[in-house]
Protein backbone atom coordinates (compact mmCIF):
# COMPACT_ATOMS: atom_id res chain seq x y z
CA UNK A 1 0.00 0.00 0.00
CA UNK A 2 1.18 3.55 -0.65
CA UNK A 3 1.67 5.98 2.21
CA UNK A 4 -1.78 7.59 1.82
CA UNK A 5 -3.49 4.21 2.07
CA UNK A 6 -1.36 3.22 5.07
CA UNK A 7 -2.28 6.49 6.81
CA UNK A 8 -6.00 5.94 6.11
CA UNK A 9 -5.80 2.33 7.35
CA UNK A 10 -3.98 3.47 10.48
CA UNK A 11 -6.66 6.11 11.11
CA UNK A 12 -9.36 3.43 10.79
CA UNK A 13 -7.43 1.20 13.22
CA UNK A 14 -7.11 4.10 15.66
CA UNK A 15 -10.89 4.61 15.55
CA UNK A 16 -11.39 0.89 16.33
CA UNK A 17 -9.11 1.13 19.39
CA UNK A 18 -11.39 3.76 20.92
CA UNK A 19 -14.45 1.50 21.03
CA UNK A 20 -15.00 -0.45 24.19
CA UNK A 21 -15.42 -4.20 23.77
CA UNK A 22 -18.46 -4.19 26.06
CA UNK A 23 -20.38 -2.25 23.38
CA UNK A 24 -20.02 -5.20 20.97
CA UNK A 25 -21.12 -7.69 23.63
CA UNK A 26 -24.14 -5.47 24.31
CA UNK A 27 -25.06 -5.37 20.59
CA UNK A 28 -24.60 -9.15 20.35
CA UNK A 29 -26.92 -9.64 23.36
CA UNK A 30 -29.57 -7.37 21.84
CA UNK A 31 -29.39 -9.28 18.55
CA UNK A 32 -29.84 -12.62 20.35
CA UNK A 33 -32.79 -11.29 22.37
CA UNK A 34 -34.43 -9.93 19.21
CA UNK A 35 -34.01 -13.33 17.54
CA UNK A 36 -35.69 -14.98 20.53
CA UNK A 37 -38.56 -12.44 20.29
CA UNK A 38 -38.97 -13.28 16.58
CA UNK A 39 -39.23 -17.00 17.35
CA UNK A 40 -41.70 -16.31 20.18
CA UNK A 41 -43.90 -14.18 17.89
CA UNK A 42 -43.94 -16.95 15.29
CA UNK A 43 -45.99 -19.13 17.62
CA UNK A 44 -48.49 -16.40 18.61
CA UNK A 45 -50.84 -17.25 15.73
CA UNK A 46 -50.93 -13.73 14.29
CA UNK A 47 -52.32 -12.68 10.91
CA UNK A 48 -49.58 -13.36 8.28
CA UNK A 49 -49.41 -9.73 7.08
CA UNK A 50 -49.15 -8.40 10.64
CA UNK A 51 -46.51 -10.99 11.52
CA UNK A 52 -44.54 -10.27 8.35
CA UNK A 53 -44.58 -6.55 9.15
CA UNK A 54 -43.32 -7.09 12.69
CA UNK A 55 -40.67 -9.65 11.66
CA UNK A 56 -39.35 -7.46 8.84
CA UNK A 57 -39.31 -4.45 11.19
CA UNK A 58 -37.24 -6.42 13.71
CA UNK A 59 -34.96 -7.66 10.89
CA UNK A 60 -34.36 -4.08 9.74
CA UNK A 61 -33.38 -3.06 13.29
CA UNK A 62 -31.04 -6.08 13.52
CA UNK A 63 -29.54 -5.20 10.11
CA UNK A 64 -29.02 -1.59 11.25
CA UNK A 65 -27.22 -2.80 14.40
CA UNK A 66 -24.95 -5.11 12.39
CA UNK A 67 -24.16 -2.47 9.76
CA UNK A 68 -23.76 0.36 12.27
CA UNK A 69 -21.68 -1.34 14.97
CA UNK A 70 -20.18 -4.59 13.64
CA UNK A 71 -19.51 -3.22 10.13
CA UNK A 72 -18.50 0.09 11.68
CA UNK A 73 -20.54 2.26 9.30
CA UNK A 74 -21.76 4.41 12.20
CA UNK A 75 -18.21 5.70 12.61
CA UNK A 76 -17.47 6.34 8.91
CA UNK A 77 -17.70 9.79 7.31
CA UNK A 78 -21.26 10.86 6.52
CA UNK A 79 -20.61 10.78 2.75
CA UNK A 80 -19.80 7.07 3.00
CA UNK A 81 -22.92 6.39 5.09
CA UNK A 82 -25.31 8.26 2.80
CA UNK A 83 -23.96 7.13 -0.57
CA UNK A 84 -23.76 3.42 0.34
CA UNK A 85 -27.09 3.19 2.12
CA UNK A 86 -29.08 5.43 -0.25
CA UNK A 87 -27.88 3.54 -3.32
CA UNK A 88 -28.85 0.11 -2.05
CA UNK A 89 -32.16 1.31 -0.54
CA UNK A 90 -33.06 3.05 -3.83
CA UNK A 91 -32.46 -0.20 -5.77
CA UNK A 92 -34.55 -2.20 -3.29
CA UNK A 93 -37.37 0.38 -3.51
CA UNK A 94 -37.31 0.02 -7.31
CA UNK A 95 -37.62 -3.76 -6.94
CA UNK A 96 -40.54 -3.26 -4.51
CA UNK A 97 -42.32 -0.94 -6.94
CA UNK A 98 -42.15 -3.52 -9.72
CA UNK A 99 -42.40 -6.87 -7.92
CA UNK A 100 -45.10 -6.58 -5.29
CA UNK A 101 -47.91 -4.90 -7.26
CA UNK A 102 -47.42 -7.55 -9.94
CA UNK A 103 -47.51 -10.40 -7.43
CA UNK A 104 -50.68 -8.96 -5.87
CA UNK A 105 -52.21 -8.47 -9.30
CA UNK A 106 -51.88 -12.21 -9.96
CA UNK A 107 -53.55 -12.95 -6.64
CA UNK A 108 -56.34 -10.42 -7.17
CA UNK A 109 -57.07 -11.72 -10.66
CA UNK A 110 -57.89 -14.99 -9.00
CA UNK A 111 -55.13 -17.16 -10.46
CA UNK A 112 -55.17 -19.92 -7.89
CA UNK B 1 -9.30 19.70 -11.58
CA UNK B 2 -8.87 16.54 -9.54
CA UNK B 3 -7.10 14.86 -12.47
CA UNK B 4 -4.67 17.73 -12.86
CA UNK B 5 -3.97 17.62 -9.12
CA UNK B 6 -3.00 13.95 -9.46
CA UNK B 7 -0.94 14.50 -12.61
CA UNK B 8 0.92 17.55 -11.32
CA UNK B 9 2.07 15.82 -8.15
CA UNK B 10 2.58 12.15 -9.05
CA UNK B 11 3.56 11.03 -5.56
CA UNK B 12 0.56 12.55 -3.78
CA UNK B 13 -2.96 11.28 -4.32
CA UNK B 14 -6.11 13.27 -3.85
CA UNK B 15 -7.86 12.56 -0.54
CA UNK B 16 -10.25 9.62 -0.45
CA UNK B 17 -13.87 10.62 -1.15
CA UNK B 18 -15.05 8.25 1.57
CA UNK B 19 -12.27 9.04 4.04
CA UNK B 20 -11.00 5.50 4.15
CA UNK B 21 -8.62 3.16 2.35
CA UNK B 22 -9.31 1.67 -1.10
CA UNK B 23 -9.60 -1.99 -0.05
CA UNK B 24 -12.42 -1.15 2.32
CA UNK B 25 -14.25 0.93 -0.29
CA UNK B 26 -13.81 -1.93 -2.77
CA UNK B 27 -15.32 -4.41 -0.34
CA UNK B 28 -18.25 -2.06 0.40
CA UNK B 29 -18.94 -1.74 -3.34
CA UNK B 30 -18.85 -5.53 -3.71
CA UNK B 31 -21.21 -5.93 -0.75
CA UNK B 32 -23.63 -3.38 -2.21
CA UNK B 33 -23.75 -5.35 -5.46
CA UNK B 34 -24.09 -8.63 -3.56
CA UNK B 35 -26.94 -7.19 -1.49
CA UNK B 36 -28.80 -6.68 -4.76
CA UNK B 37 -28.19 -10.35 -5.65
CA UNK B 38 -29.72 -11.45 -2.36
CA UNK B 39 -32.36 -8.74 -2.65
CA UNK B 40 -33.44 -10.21 -5.99
CA UNK B 41 -33.54 -13.73 -4.53
CA UNK B 42 -35.55 -12.61 -1.49
CA UNK B 43 -37.95 -10.69 -3.74
CA UNK B 44 -38.30 -13.74 -6.00
CA UNK B 45 -39.16 -15.85 -2.95
CA UNK B 46 -41.67 -13.23 -1.74
CA UNK B 47 -43.17 -12.90 -5.23
CA UNK B 48 -43.68 -16.66 -5.37
CA UNK B 49 -45.23 -16.67 -1.94
CA UNK B 50 -47.68 -13.83 -2.63
CA UNK B 51 -48.73 -15.06 -6.05
CA UNK B 52 -49.06 -18.76 -5.19
CA UNK B 53 -52.14 -20.00 -3.42
CA UNK B 54 -51.56 -22.77 -0.89
CA UNK B 55 -47.97 -21.86 -0.11
CA UNK B 56 -46.70 -24.61 2.21
CA UNK B 57 -45.70 -24.15 5.83
CA UNK B 58 -43.61 -27.27 6.23
CA UNK B 59 -41.19 -26.31 9.01
CA UNK B 60 -41.94 -28.17 12.23
CA UNK B 61 -40.54 -27.03 15.56
CA UNK B 62 -37.36 -29.14 15.07
CA UNK B 63 -36.55 -27.16 11.91
CA UNK B 64 -37.27 -23.85 13.66
CA UNK B 65 -35.06 -24.81 16.63
CA UNK B 66 -32.32 -25.88 14.20
CA UNK B 67 -32.57 -22.58 12.28
CA UNK B 68 -32.57 -20.60 15.57
CA UNK B 69 -29.36 -22.33 16.67
CA UNK B 70 -27.88 -21.59 13.23
CA UNK B 71 -28.81 -17.90 13.72
CA UNK B 72 -27.13 -17.92 17.15
CA UNK B 73 -23.99 -19.42 15.55
CA UNK B 74 -23.86 -16.63 12.96
CA UNK B 75 -24.50 -13.85 15.50
CA UNK B 76 -21.79 -15.27 17.77
CA UNK B 77 -19.42 -15.51 14.81
CA UNK B 78 -19.99 -11.80 14.15
CA UNK B 79 -18.97 -11.04 17.73
CA UNK B 80 -15.81 -13.16 17.48
CA UNK B 81 -15.04 -11.46 14.14
CA UNK B 82 -15.27 -8.04 15.78
CA UNK B 83 -12.90 -9.28 18.50
CA UNK B 84 -10.51 -10.55 15.79
CA UNK B 85 -10.51 -7.09 14.18
CA UNK B 86 -9.89 -5.54 17.59
CA UNK B 87 -6.97 -7.92 18.23
CA UNK B 88 -5.53 -7.06 14.81
CA UNK B 89 -5.59 -3.30 15.47
CA UNK B 90 -3.98 -3.98 18.86
CA UNK B 91 -1.30 -5.93 16.89
CA UNK B 92 -1.91 -9.07 18.94
CA UNK B 93 -1.32 -11.70 16.23
CA UNK B 94 -1.94 -14.73 18.43
CA UNK B 95 -5.31 -13.48 19.69
CA UNK B 96 -6.25 -12.36 16.17
CA UNK B 97 -5.66 -15.89 14.85
CA UNK B 98 -7.59 -17.44 17.74
CA UNK B 99 -10.62 -15.20 17.23
CA UNK B 100 -10.53 -15.82 13.48
CA UNK B 101 -10.46 -19.58 14.13
CA UNK B 102 -13.39 -19.17 16.56
CA UNK B 103 -15.31 -17.31 13.83
CA UNK B 104 -14.53 -20.09 11.36
CA UNK B 105 -15.70 -22.70 13.92
CA UNK B 106 -19.06 -20.91 14.26
CA UNK B 107 -19.32 -20.69 10.47
CA UNK B 108 -18.57 -24.41 10.12
CA UNK B 109 -21.19 -25.12 12.82
CA UNK B 110 -23.71 -23.16 10.76
CA UNK B 111 -22.82 -25.06 7.56
CA UNK B 112 -23.01 -28.46 9.28
CA UNK B 113 -26.43 -27.72 10.81
CA UNK B 114 -27.70 -26.32 7.52
CA UNK B 115 -26.36 -29.31 5.59
CA UNK B 116 -27.99 -31.71 8.04
CA UNK B 117 -31.31 -29.89 7.65
CA UNK B 118 -31.06 -30.00 3.86
CA UNK B 119 -30.29 -33.73 4.07
CA UNK B 120 -33.35 -34.37 6.26
CA UNK B 121 -35.67 -32.33 4.01
CA UNK B 122 -34.39 -34.06 0.86
CA UNK B 123 -34.75 -37.49 2.48
CA UNK B 124 -38.33 -36.63 3.46
CA UNK B 125 -39.22 -35.70 -0.11
CA UNK B 126 -38.68 -31.93 -0.39
CA UNK B 127 -36.41 -32.00 -3.37
CA UNK B 128 -35.53 -30.61 -6.77
CA UNK B 129 -35.65 -32.66 -9.98
CA UNK B 130 -31.85 -32.28 -10.30
CA UNK B 131 -31.21 -33.90 -6.89
CA UNK B 132 -30.64 -37.69 -6.96
CA UNK B 133 -33.17 -39.89 -5.16
CA UNK B 134 -32.18 -41.06 -1.69
CA UNK B 135 -32.07 -44.89 -1.76
CA UNK B 136 -33.88 -46.88 0.93
CA UNK B 137 -35.65 -43.89 2.42
CA UNK B 138 -39.42 -43.70 2.61
CA UNK B 139 -40.70 -40.39 1.24
CA UNK B 140 -42.97 -38.53 3.67
CA UNK B 141 -46.08 -37.66 1.65
CA UNK B 142 -46.37 -34.12 3.11
CA UNK B 143 -43.05 -33.06 1.57
CA UNK B 144 -43.57 -35.06 -1.61
CA UNK B 145 -46.89 -33.22 -2.06
CA UNK B 146 -45.15 -29.86 -1.56
CA UNK B 147 -42.54 -30.70 -4.23
CA UNK B 148 -45.27 -31.87 -6.62
CA UNK B 149 -47.94 -29.19 -6.07
CA UNK B 150 -45.87 -26.09 -5.27
CA UNK B 151 -42.50 -26.65 -6.99
CA UNK B 152 -41.71 -22.93 -6.53
CA UNK B 153 -41.24 -23.56 -2.81
CA UNK B 154 -38.41 -26.08 -3.15
CA UNK B 155 -36.81 -24.09 -6.01
CA UNK B 156 -36.77 -20.79 -4.12
CA UNK B 157 -35.90 -22.41 -0.77
CA UNK B 158 -32.90 -24.36 -2.09
CA UNK B 159 -31.86 -21.47 -4.38
CA UNK B 160 -31.90 -18.84 -1.63
CA UNK B 161 -30.46 -20.89 1.24
CA UNK B 162 -27.97 -22.60 -1.11
CA UNK B 163 -26.66 -19.23 -2.29
CA UNK B 164 -26.28 -18.14 1.32
CA UNK B 165 -24.57 -21.40 2.29
CA UNK B 166 -22.12 -20.89 -0.56
CA UNK B 167 -21.35 -17.40 0.77
CA UNK B 168 -20.78 -18.75 4.29
CA UNK B 169 -18.49 -21.49 2.92
CA UNK B 170 -16.45 -18.98 0.94
CA UNK B 171 -16.39 -16.72 4.01
CA UNK B 172 -14.89 -19.53 6.11
CA UNK B 173 -12.28 -20.11 3.37
CA UNK B 174 -11.53 -16.37 3.22
CA UNK B 175 -11.02 -16.19 7.00
CA UNK B 176 -8.91 -19.37 6.86
CA UNK B 177 -6.56 -17.71 4.37
CA UNK B 178 -6.33 -14.52 6.44
CA UNK B 179 -5.68 -16.53 9.63
CA UNK B 180 -3.37 -19.27 8.38
CA UNK B 181 -2.26 -18.16 4.88
CA UNK B 182 -0.46 -20.98 2.98
CA UNK B 183 -0.97 -23.47 5.81
CA UNK B 184 -4.70 -23.36 5.06
CA UNK B 185 -4.33 -24.82 1.54
CA UNK B 186 -3.49 -28.43 2.62
CA UNK B 187 -6.27 -28.24 5.25
CA UNK B 188 -8.71 -27.20 2.53
CA UNK B 189 -7.57 -30.03 0.25
CA UNK B 190 -7.97 -32.59 3.06
CA UNK B 191 -11.49 -31.24 3.77
CA UNK B 192 -12.35 -31.49 0.07
CA UNK B 193 -11.05 -35.05 -0.24
CA UNK B 194 -12.75 -36.17 2.98
CA UNK B 195 -16.02 -34.56 1.90
CA UNK B 196 -15.89 -36.09 -1.57
CA UNK B 197 -15.07 -39.59 -0.31
CA UNK B 198 -17.30 -39.65 2.78
CA UNK B 199 -20.45 -37.85 1.62
CA UNK B 200 -22.70 -40.37 -0.21
CA UNK B 201 -23.14 -39.82 -3.94
CA UNK B 202 -26.92 -39.23 -3.63
CA UNK B 203 -26.29 -36.07 -1.58
CA UNK B 204 -25.99 -32.72 -3.43
CA UNK B 205 -23.05 -31.96 -1.11
CA UNK B 206 -21.08 -34.82 -2.74
CA UNK B 207 -20.78 -32.50 -5.76
CA UNK B 208 -21.02 -29.20 -3.86
CA UNK B 209 -17.84 -30.01 -1.93
CA UNK B 210 -15.87 -29.38 -5.16
CA UNK B 211 -16.23 -25.67 -4.29
CA UNK B 212 -13.43 -26.32 -1.77
CA UNK B 213 -11.14 -27.69 -4.50
CA UNK B 214 -11.88 -24.68 -6.69
CA UNK B 215 -11.21 -22.36 -3.74
CA UNK B 216 -7.89 -24.14 -3.00
CA UNK B 217 -6.78 -23.62 -6.63
CA UNK B 218 -7.75 -19.93 -6.63
CA UNK B 219 -6.07 -19.35 -3.24
CA UNK B 220 -2.87 -21.11 -4.41
CA UNK B 221 -2.70 -18.81 -7.45
CA UNK B 222 -3.37 -15.67 -5.37
CA UNK B 223 -0.82 -16.55 -2.67
CA UNK B 224 1.73 -17.54 -5.32
CA UNK B 225 1.27 -14.25 -7.21
CA UNK B 226 1.11 -12.04 -4.12
CA UNK B 227 2.41 -13.66 -0.93
CA UNK B 228 1.94 -11.34 2.05
CA UNK B 229 1.31 -11.12 5.76
CA UNK B 230 -2.22 -9.87 6.28
CA UNK B 231 -2.47 -6.72 8.42
CA UNK B 232 -5.33 -5.13 10.35
CA UNK B 233 -6.85 -3.58 7.23
CA UNK B 234 -7.12 -7.05 5.62
CA UNK B 235 -8.76 -8.46 8.74
CA UNK B 236 -11.22 -5.54 8.84
CA UNK B 237 -12.14 -6.03 5.16
CA UNK B 238 -12.60 -9.79 5.71
CA UNK B 239 -14.79 -8.88 8.70
CA UNK B 240 -17.02 -6.70 6.51
CA UNK B 241 -17.69 -9.69 4.26
CA UNK B 242 -18.41 -11.95 7.22
CA UNK B 243 -20.82 -9.50 8.84
CA UNK B 244 -22.63 -9.14 5.51
CA UNK B 245 -23.22 -12.91 5.42
CA UNK B 246 -24.68 -12.63 8.92
CA UNK B 247 -26.79 -9.64 7.87
CA UNK B 248 -28.37 -11.49 4.93
CA UNK B 249 -29.36 -14.38 7.21
CA UNK B 250 -31.26 -11.89 9.41
CA UNK B 251 -33.73 -11.58 6.51
CA UNK B 252 -33.69 -15.21 5.30
CA UNK B 253 -34.42 -16.62 8.78
CA UNK B 254 -37.76 -14.81 9.37
CA UNK B 255 -38.89 -14.73 5.75
CA UNK B 256 -38.18 -18.35 4.84
CA UNK B 257 -38.32 -20.22 8.15
CA UNK B 258 -40.48 -18.31 10.62
CA UNK B 259 -43.12 -17.31 8.06
CA UNK B 260 -43.34 -20.97 6.95
CA UNK B 261 -43.48 -22.51 10.42
CA UNK B 262 -46.08 -25.21 11.00
CA UNK B 263 -48.11 -24.00 14.00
Amino acid sequence: MDSTQVALAERAAEQQRHHSKSLFFYVWGVLLVMTAVEVYLTYQNMQPVKMLTILMGLSLVKAALIIGYFMHLKYEVSRMKWITMCSVVACLILMTIFFFPDARRILELGVK
Amino acid sequence: MADSAVHDIPSVYEPSLFGTYSKKIGMWLFLLSDSLTFGALLYAYSYGRISTAGWPTPFHSESIVNATVMTAFLLTSSLTMVLAVRASVDRNAKRQTLWLLATMACGIGFIVLHGREWGNLIAEGLSLPMFPKVPGHEVVSEFADVSRNVPQFAATFFGLTGMHMLHVTLGVVYLGVVALRRKFIPILLVLWLAGWLLIPSYSPFHYGVHVLLLAAIVISIILWLKPKVYDSSDVEVAGLYWHFVDLVWMFIFPLVYLMSARI
